[in-house]
């Protein structure tokens, strides 16, 4: 393991070089070693060197700037500069200049050999922060937003397009559509990937709790507010804050985030100094905030802010080749998650999973995958795993369709729906996985009075 | 056959280099002999340090170092060090023929305690099989009990056991192997 973490020493004295590469190589690392600076960032631009051990005084390039080429090559280098001689000021430029250490030799063999060991310690670490760092991006990044839909794959191009712009953007789209996962592909794709992303939901919370959740407060703003609090807004400094709900906000709120909207400005609740933030605004809702706003329930300055950029995400129902990818995907997921043996997914299943009208959309589709997972028992998920589920079941497996023009049937569906719904055309239209404007056009198309 | 030589550099006594032989011939499968002694190379002390430097005396050793040597094993009682280190037990070339293993601050008296040859007699035995076993490609290992495992200090000499432990022994095993095949 450590021959992964090649070490380089460099000093002009040869013996110097040998004898520490030695006891290195008795370590277990691979060494390499430079007479001068110059050699030493030669051999520094073909590997990353996990410690580089920088004699202070050579002829030429000296200690301190064969550091800082081979800084300017490796950012993350970690040197250690050595010398014979202990002096304060060569010792705290070494520092400054972005050396981990610096050591008068000869030194113990007991400190050399911790020195390292605590480099590599911290360097290991790094290199798994940055691993964990790049699994986190990649789990948001659009390729993980499964879809074969068409108007979802444009989504989906829109969001890389956007995705280093700082424009506010607005997501509509029912619940358990995926909002909040367009939002992170959007923030996870863009140069902000590697600031906060910070999720807050609007609805969960009472007017004075998210005020406070949103902008902080000072110590003794309120009764509990024991010391000075950072909010969501500080908290997403240089990256993206996510409002879930935001149709579900008061009207201070609403004045509220408009002002941080327009002056990138706010005060924690409290407090009477403004704290200026640069934070990237992606908004959701499920309502049609068009509406809200023309009913007067929601702002029209604060809406035109919001909605710079729209999105708007289609159930699932109006997606539905792509229930077989996602059922597929939550079940290889989940089962590996539960620890559970699941080869797949039968035909049946999946045609039951494809003509169910989903209300809940994928979240609903991930929860029923997890059910069927736990209650499964024959390691293959059957239609008899999806019994519970509504409207399954016998009848819709002994449906036939009925020998009549595609209109027909169309207009039969309709009227059951409206049937269904006694007439409540807001339900049936949503039954039907269509707008309600989509299905007046319809009503009248058909000639169906209601 | 190739063998593993053993040669005391300046004055080491004659109990301590049979102690020496029959280590290695415990664990090593090769003919162990023995060079004639030689004198301290002048070249090798540091009058500021007033210690050896071990790089010196490890190229007198290649110098010295027969046809048939499969390895090189020099002891010596003085005090060992490399520029950057202020003192050395011993020093071996990983995979390399050539070794030196330091008694100097091996002895009790080193520590101010009264001399104890069977305290001498393990830690030389310990140190022998580090430095050889260094020679035979092993590296320091991670089990504090094993004998490659590493020592800065004395307490860490006598905390390991005379002996590598299964993974480093496998190791050695396998090594042996590939010298018969070589043969």
């Amino acid at each position: 393991m450590k021959k992964n973490w090649p070490i380089l020493v460099v000093d002009d004295e040869d013996v110097m070089c040998e004898s520490m590469a030695a006891w290195l190589r008795e370590d277990g690392y691979h060494v390499d070693t430079a007479a001068d600076g110059q050699k030493a960032v030669g051999l520094a631009k073909a590997c990353d060197y996990a410690v580089c051990f920088i004699d202070l005084k050579m002829p030429g390039m000296d200690g301190i700037e064969t550091m800082m080429e081979i800084r300017r090559i490796h950012p993350d280098a970690s040197v250690i500069i050595i010398t014979a001689y202990a002096t304060v000021d060569t010792a705290i430029q070494a520092m400054k200049e972005g050396a981990q250490e610096y050591i008068v030799k000869p030194c113990n063999p007991q400190e050399i050999s911790m020195l390292v060991s605590r480099i590599l310690k911290l360097k290991k670490l790094q290199n798994e922060n940055a691993i964990l760092r790049k699994k986190l991006t990649r789990q948001y990044r659009q390729h993980d937003i499964i879809t074969k839909n068409p108007r979802m794959q444009e989504i989906l191009a829109l969001t890389q397009e956007i995705a280093s712009l700082r424009s506010t953007v607005l997501i509509r789209g029912e619940s358990g559509t995926g909002k909040e996962l367009v939002a992170r592909a959007i923030h996870f794709s863009g140069t902000r990937a590697d600031k906060p992303f910070v999720a807050v939901s609007c609805a969960a919370l009472t007017e004075t709790l998210l005020e406070s959740e949103l902008f902080g407060y000072e110590k003794g703003a309120f009764t509990g507010a024991a010391s000075q609090t950072k909010g969501k807004f500080e908290m997403s400094a240089g990256g993206t804050i996510f409002l879930d709900e935001i149709g579900d906000i008061s009207a201070k709120l609403q004045a509220d985030l408009l002002r941080v909207l327009q002056e990138r400005r706010f005060y924690r609740v409290g407090g009477s100094q403004e704290i200026e933030v640069d934070v990237r605004v992606i908004a959701a809702t499920h309502k049609k905030l068009a509406e809200e706003v023309q009913q007067g329930r929601f702002r029209e300055d604060l809406y035109y802010r919001l909605n710079v950029i729209e999105i708007k995400l289609p159930p699932l129902r109006e997606r539905r080749e792509d229930i077989p990818l996602l059922a597929e995907h939550f079940a290889q997921r989940i089962s590996s998650e539960l620890a559970r043996e699941i080869s797949g997914i039968s035909a049946g299943a999946l045609k039951l999973l494809i003509e169910y009208d989903w209300p809940g959309n994928v979240r609903e589709l991930e929860n029923v995958i997890e059910r069927a997972i736990v209650t499964c028992r024959n390691g293959m998920l059957e239609e008899q795993d999806f019994s519970w589920m509504p409207h399954h079941g016998g009848e819709s497996q002994s449906w036939e369709v009925p020998d009549v023009p595609l209109g027909e049937l169309e207009r039969r569906a309709i009227v059951a729906a409206l049937e269904r719904k006694h007439g409540n055309v807001k339900e049936a239209s949503a039954a039907l996985g269509i707008d309600r404007s989509t299905l007046y056009d319809k009503l009248k198309r058909y000639e169906i009075s209601h | 056959m190739n063998a593993i030589y053993l040669v005391a550099i300046g004055d080491v006594p004659e109990q301590v280099m049979n102690w020496i032989e029959n280590a290695a011939s415990e664990w090593y499968p090769l003919p162990i002999r023995r060079l004639p002694a030689l004198s301290i190379p002048e070249n090798a002390y540091d009058p500021k340090r007033k210690q050896y430097q071990s790089v010196e005396i490890m190229k007198t050793l290649a110098q010295v170092a027969p046809q048939d040597a499969h390895r090189v094993l020099g002891v010596t009682d003085v005090d060992l060090a490399i520029p950057m280190l202020s003192f050395l037990f011993g020093q071996a070339q990983v995979d390399g023929r050539i070794a030196v293993v330091s008694l100097c601050r091996l002895h009790q008296e080193f520590y101010g305690l009264p001399a104890n040859a069977n305290t001498l007699r393990e830690r030389t035995t310990k140190e022998v099989l580090h430095e050889l076993g260094h020679t035979f490609g092993l590296v320091h290992c991670q089990d504090s009990k094993c004998v490659m495992s590493l020592a800065t200090h004395i307490g860490l000499v006598d905390s390991k056991e005379e002996k590598y432990c299964e993974r480093c022994g496998m190791q050695l095993v396998e090594r042996f192997s590939s010298l018969e095949a070589e043969v």
